[in-house]
This record gives C-alpha cells, sequence and structure tokens, in this order.
C-alpha cells in the first residue's frame, strides 16, 4: 500500500510523507490500485447489472417484511394506487406499502446513494481512501445537535432540524478554521489542514456528545440518545422525505455538474492551478454539497457508518477511479446496499436490527471478495 | 487416641463441642453485629446502629424514604424543582451524591466516605456483576452494602427486609399492609377477568414511539403484574436479553394493540397527529395514555416503589369495568405513606389533569 496519500505533497512538515514523489497521475492518487484502462463494453454492462439490481432490490424491499404482503397483493395495490380500483389485499395493506414501508424503501435508498456520493467525492478531494463523508465533522455535529434536542425533549422535527444544523454548523467551523489557519497563519497544505482540523473538531464535538450522554437520565434519554447515535429507518415518513429528499437532489447537482473537474481536486493544488483550475473554489463547492446530502442523510436516520466509506472504494475497483464514472455507480450500489441492509433489518425479527449492525456484517464479505477478484485480474 | 476410648464416647464429644461452638457463634454475633444474607447471596455484618443509609439508587431512596426517612443521608440525583413540592422541605435539601451502581454510575467513592454512611443499601437487578461491584465497594470503603432483589412481586419482601435492617419494622407496618392489601385485592380481582377480555397492550417508548418494552423486563414489570398481554412478547421467543428494543412501525401494525401506554409527552402528543398511527386499534379508540412522573414515575421510571400508584392507575385504565379506584384518594393515601407528605388538592388535580393521564 502506499503512504496515506494526504501527504503526497512532499512540502508537507511530517516525516512519514517524506519518500513520496510529488510527481504522479490521477488513476494512482488514491491508494486502490485503480484500473484506469477500464473498457467502456465492461463500464456499461457493470451499469446494467447495477441498475438491475437495483431495480430487483426496489421490488424485493416492496414484498419483504414483517406485514405479509404478497407479489400479487403487492402488483394489485400498485395498479390500485396508479389507475384507481379495488384490490383484494388486506387491510392495513395499503397504510403499510404507502405510508410506511414505501417512505422508508425510498429513504434507505437515497439515504445510500448520498453517502456514498459524498465519500466518492471527499475521498478524491482529500487524496485519501480512508476518507468518510464525516471526515469534516458533519456527523458529530448532528449528533450533538440531535443529542442536545432529545436531552431538551423536543418534538422529532425539531431534533431533525437541530441535527441538520448542527452538521452544517460544524463543517462551517472546520473549513473556516481550516482556511484561516491556511491563510492567516501560513499553513502549507490546504487539504492537510482541513483534515486536521477536523479531526480536532470532530473530538471536540465528540467530547461534548460523551458528556450530554453521561448527564442524560440513564432510563430515559439514554436509551433514546444510543438508538439515535446508532441510526435506523424505523420512524421514517412522508413528511421526513419531504425535507431530506429535495436537499439530497439538489445537492447531488453540482457534483454531477462538476463530475470531470472534481478528478483535478486529486492532484495537489500547484498542479492544479497550472491546469487553470480554481481549486479552492471547486473544493467549497464540493464541500458544501457532500455536506447538505449528508447533514440531510444523518438528520432522518441518525449515523449510519460505513456505507460512505467502503461503497466508494468498492465502485472504484469496478471501473476505476474517474469521478465521473465513479459517482452514479457508487451512488447507485450505495442505494442498492442501504436498502438491503434496511430490509434485512426490519424483516428477520420483530425487532428492528440497526443498519449500523449489518452494513458491516454484510459488505464485509462483499468486499473482500471483490478485492481479491480485482487483484486476481490485474496480476 | 488422646480423646475418649469408644467410639460412641468420641461422638458424644464432637456433638458437644459443636453444640458449645453454636452457642459460642450465637453469643459472639449478639455482642459484635447482626448477619444479614442480601438477595444475592452475600453475608453482611450489619452495624448495630444504623443512623446514615447511602441508598445506591432511586428504587432504595424511595424505600428508605418511605421507611426511616430521617436516615437518607442524599439523592442519587438532586431533587428538580417540578418534583420538590412533593416532598418535605428537610428531605428536598438532602445533597445530590450519585449513583452507586448500574447504568450511568455517576457516585465518586470519596463523595461516599465523606458522607459517612453506616450501610448502603441497593435495589435493583441481583446478579453477579451486580453482586461484585458491592463487594468491590465494601472492600474500597468498609461500608457494608446490602443488595436487594427489586421486582415489583417482591416489594412486600424488600419492605421487610429493609424495615429489618433498618430495626424500623413498626413504622414500616402501614406501608407494608397497604401494599399487601393492593397486590391481593388486583391479584384476586384480575384472575376473574377472562384472557380475551385483557387488553393487547403496547408500551410505546422515545419520540417516536417505536422503543418497547421486551417481556420480562422491568419496564414492562407493571402490564405483566396487571395480567394485559404485552404485544411485543407475542412471539418474540430468542430475544429477551435485552430490556428496551426498537421495533419498525409495520410491526406495530401487525400487533395492532388496543391498548398503548406510554411515558414521553412528546410522543403523546403527535400520535393523535400522526397519519399512520391513526390506524391503530388503541389510537382509533382513544385508548393511548401518558403515565405521570411526579415526583417519581408511575410506571417504569424508577422501577421502584414509587410504581405502587401506577398499579391502581393503570388497573382503572385496562379493566375499566372491574377497577373504579378513586385515584385523588388513592394517591394521597400512596404518597403520604411513601414521600411522608399528604399531596395537596392543586398537586393532585395538577397530576391528573395532565392530557393522557385519564381516559378522554
Amino acid at each position: 500500500m502506499a503512504n496515506p496519500a494526504c501527504c503526497q505533497n512532499s512540502a508537507t512538515p511530517f516525516p512519514w510523507c517524506k519518500t513520496r514523489s510529488p510527481t504522479h497521475s490521477v488513476s494512482t492518487s488514491t491508494s486502490i490500485p485503480a484500473i484506469t484502462n477500464t473498457g467502456t463494453a465492461r463500464v456499461a454492462a457493470i451499469h446494467t447489472l447495477a441498475i438491475a439490481m437495483a431495480v430487483g432490490m426496489v421490488l424485493v424491499a416492496l414484498s419483504v417484511g414483517r406485514f405479509p404482503i404478497s407479489i400479487g397483493e403487492l402488483f394489485s395495490l400498485l395498479g390500485a394506487k396508479l389507475y384507481g380500483g379495488t384490490t383484494n389485499a388486506p387491510e392495513n395493506a395499503d397504510l403499510v406499502l404507502f405510508s410506511i414501508r414505501g417512505p422508508r424503501i425510498v429513504a434507505a435508498f437515497a439515504v445510500g446513494a448520498a453517502l456514498a456520493a459524498a465519500g466518492a467525492a471527499y475521498q478524491n478531494l482529500f487524496r485519501n481512501p480512508l476518507v468518510s463523508p464525516d471526515i469534516l465533522g458533519v456527523s458529530s455535529g448532528a449528533a450533538l445537535g440531535a443529542v442536545l434536542g432529545i436531552m431538551m425533549a423536543l418534538p422529532i422535527v425539531a431534533i431533525q432540524g437541530l441535527a441538520f444544523i448542527g452538521g452544517l454548523a460544524a463543517v462551517a467551523a472546520i473549513y473556516l478554521i481550516g482556511n484561516s489557519l491556511v491563510s492567516k497563519h501560513g499553513g502549507h497544505d490546504p487539504v492537510l489542514t482541513l483534515v486536521l482540523a477536523g479531526v480536532v473538531i470532530g473530538s471536540l464535538l465528540g467530547s461534548g456528545i460523551a458528556l450530554t450522554k453521561y448527564l442524560a437520565d440513564p432510563y430515559n434519554q439514554l436509551p433514546a440518545i444510543t438508538y439515535w447515535l446508532l441510526g435506523s429507518f424505523a420512524s421514517i415518513t412522508k413528511s421526513d422525505l419531504a425535507v431530506a429528499l429535495p436537499i439530497i437532489i439538489i445537492a447531488t447537482v453540482p457534483l454531477a455538474a462538476l463530475r470531470w473537474r472534481i478528478n483535478l481536486l486529486a492532484l495537489p493544488d500547484d498542479e492544479a492551478r497550472a491546469l487553470g483550475q480554481d481549486t479552492s473554489r471547486l473544493r467549497l463547492t464540493v464541500i458544501i454539497a457532500a455536506t447538505l446530502m449528508t447533514a440531510a442523510s444523518v438528520a432522518i436516520c441518525g449515523i449510519v457508518g460505513w456505507v460512505g466509506l467502503v461503497v466508494p472504494h468498492a465502485v472504484r475497483l469496478l471501473v476505476g477511479a474517474e469521478f465521473s464514472r465513479l459517482l452514479p455507480l457508487a451512488m447507485l450500489i450505495g442505494g442498492t446496499f442501504m436498502l438491503l441492509v434496511d430490509t434485512v433489518g426490519r424483516s428477520i425479527a420483530q425487532i428492528e436490527v440497526p443498519p449500523g449492525v449489518l452494513t458491516a456484517a454484510l459488505g464485509a464479505p462483499v468486499f473482500i471478495w471483490l478485492m481479491a477478484a480485482t487483484f486476481r485480474r490485474a496480476r | 487416641m488422646i480423646f475418649g476410648k469408644s467410639r460412641r464416647q468420641r461422638r458424644r464429644f464432637t456433638v458437644v463441642s459443636l453444640v458449645m461452638a453454636l452457642c459460642w457463634s450465637a453469643a459472639g454475633s449478639a455482642v459484635s453485629a447482626q448477619t444479614f444474607i442480601d438477595d444475592a447471596g452475600r453475608r453482611v455484618e450489619l452495624p448495630r446502629k444504623i443512623e446514615r443509609v447511602y441508598a445506591a439508587g432511586p428504587p432504595a431512596s424511595v424505600l428508605v424514604m418511605a421507611i426511616a426517612p430521617e436516615k437518607l443521608i442524599g439523592w442519587t440525583r438532586a431533587m428538580r424543582p417540578d418534583e420538590a413540592p412533593f416532598l418535605p422541605p428537610q428531605l428536598v435539601k438532602l445533597p445530590e451524591l450519585g449513583r452507586l451502581t448500574g447504568r450511568g454510575n455517576t457516585a465518586n467513592v470519596e463523595v461516599v466516605l465523606k458522607a459517612k454512611p453506616d450501610i448502603i443499601i441497593d435495589i435493583g437487578s441481583v446478579n453477579a456483576n451486580f453482586a461484585s461491584l458491592a463487594d468491590r465497594v465494601t472492600q474500597e470503603t468498609k461500608i457494608p452494602y446490602v443488595l436487594l432483589d427489586g421486582r415489583l412481586d417482591t416489594l412486600p419482601l424488600q419492605i421487610e427486609k429493609i424495615a429489618r435492617i433498618l430495626g424500623e419494622g413498626t413504622r414500616a407496618r402501614p406501608l407494608l399492609d397497604y401494599v399487601n392489601a393492593t397486590f391481593a385485592d388486583l391479584k384476586t380481582r384480575i384472575a376473574t377477568i377472562p384472557i380475551e377480555q385483557r387488553p393487547e397492550a403496547y408500551y410505546a417508548r422515545g419520540n417516536n414511539g417505536l422503543t418497547t418494552g421486551l417481556p420480562g423486563s422491568i419496564n414492562v414489570e407493571m402490564l405483566e403484574f396487571l395480567g394485559a398481554k404485552n404485544v411485543a412478547g407475542v412471539g418474540t421467543g430468542g430475544v429477551g436479553i435485552a430490556n428496551l428494543a426498537q421495533v419498525g412501525f409495520e410491526q406495530v401494525v401487525l400487533w395492532n394493540p388496543n391498548f398503548i401506554v406510554t411515558n414521553d409527552p412528546a410522543f403523546y402528543r403527535e400520535v393523535w397527529t400522526r397519519a399512520e398511527w391513526q390506524t391503530i386499534r388503541a389510537v382509533r379508540n382513544k385508548r393511548v395514555f401518558l403515565s405521570p412522573n411526579l415526583p417519581f414515575g408511575w410506571f417504569d421510571y424508577p422501577p421502584g416503589a414509587n410504581r405502587l400508584i401506577g398499579l391502581k392507575w393503570l388497573a382503572n385504565l385496562l379493566y375499566p369495568e372491574t377497577f373504579k379506584f378513586d385515584l385523588a384518594k388513592e394517591i394521597e393515601n400512596v404518597y403520604r405513606l411513601l414521600y411522608q407528605q399528604k399531596p395537596t388538592r392543586e398537586q393532585i388535580g395538577k397530576i391528573l389533569g395532565e392530557p393522557g393521564v385519564l381516559p378522554k
């Protein structure tokens, strides 16, 4: 494995980063051996497969759950919803499908896609494959906001609002601190400074969360806080989606529009600038987009780890590090995977299995298999 | 041979020495201290004079306050302004010492030592973990530590044991009589209610109402005690390790409970407006209830004698045909027995007037 890519700038004061030469290509800027010459036909095949899997997963998710709805009843309900008419489905099946399971499926897919997109963008921006969407404190900020909301016994909407604002505020604070360290105090590498500011402020927020948990009433508030921090799609409703989904979609737009240029962020600043790119502006745009989509996700379903870190990786193994290829596939696979995790989590037992528990349990074997397959092919 | 000549003589000698040994040890204990076997099977040497009691958690605080209020030396957390008016001022102003064991252990052993308790009493779960914690505290502080089983149906035993430890048998009598009478009355009358007439109840926790208490957990003891069916217990088999669990709303639809009790005011407000809850039988029939919590919770927190009044409240709500307790009168009785002060008419009105406490 190469050195952590955040240290590639030879001017960095950290001794463990000195060995790396400053010249390199985009495709090797992440430490996974990227496949640059992936054939277009193969990429198209992978896309087709991913879309088929996503559609299949949505159908499975619609028909699987604690409340039994058969495939026949599912289509009859969908037909009745679209074209009117009556169904033979049991009482409440309509409610379960369109008010509970439906919104939950949309939310799981959207959150998975958003986290994967944000993770892919950040891994590129920070030139580091170990970066996840919460590197700039969005999850810790959101968690602190939500935890304070729970402590104050606020209504759900207010807790979600506090989580969203907390996430944005944390990233804003980290960005401003990082920027001022570079511009006013002569920091060398803006990206590295940002990461370090993120680590420090993130741990500060973490201690705030720990203190709140410590002070919480152990019988009522502490379980509520713990469940929030574990993440869950259990209480998603249409009204949650009505707010979070537009934010996620709007935030995807700049990432999609800038997908070619985002590749340049993987270069050191001076090289990107030599190519005529204003990297700091581009970087800020990516950070805002990724923060918005992550904060909206975390606000409605709590903290769901792993997806934002590993899905972009897995997709990079499949189609390479080129961002315009990476982004759509990462979103598709991230959404499908999150949906799989949530469908299993809400179906296997009467009680919910938190997504955080299942993401790694289901994802780790797949990821290891994928690495093995990729290495074998590269040999 | 040194002792005696025959086998018979030898045996007689053994018997005599045994009897002597027994007499000696009995005399010895009468002189030094009394040994108490607590519910974890631990031998605790009780000091002869117990004037200062450290209650390690809220359930112990409630019972010590009920039996010998002047011996309680502090709270695990200070009384809050809305709770304070229900207790006499000299109890309210006791200092906050922190919780000693269990979840959210906030007490500092030095604080405990400084408070100079003669004994530490803890009521709650009894298992090897809590027993070893108790042993460790005694080793560190040399203060005897009694661990008592806190399950609701053992409440009479808890009262008897604390009365024995504190030497307050007569003062504990009225409370013990009240508890025994209440338990007997509830059990006999509930036994006559056919299974199919018992509500299928769901305990909704958290502001989304999707956290619930699993069967056997201390959180839903009240439902089980009152013979209601906890829907979360139907076919849950195998998940009884945890006390609380999250469930999906789909599962709630499937259970379709016809009785919901919650301790969360935010959930109680939202259950009437959130569209998906309107399909649940309990919501349609307006049988969702919010447990009062002053000065201590009525339903699950803290899991102590404070739930005594909750039993009568919940019995009224679960079986309106069978139980028609006059709650104002019952509050007066229970609060006087537990909290040493008769609540005012306004205080009772405030408790019963909260939305969700009485049927709509």
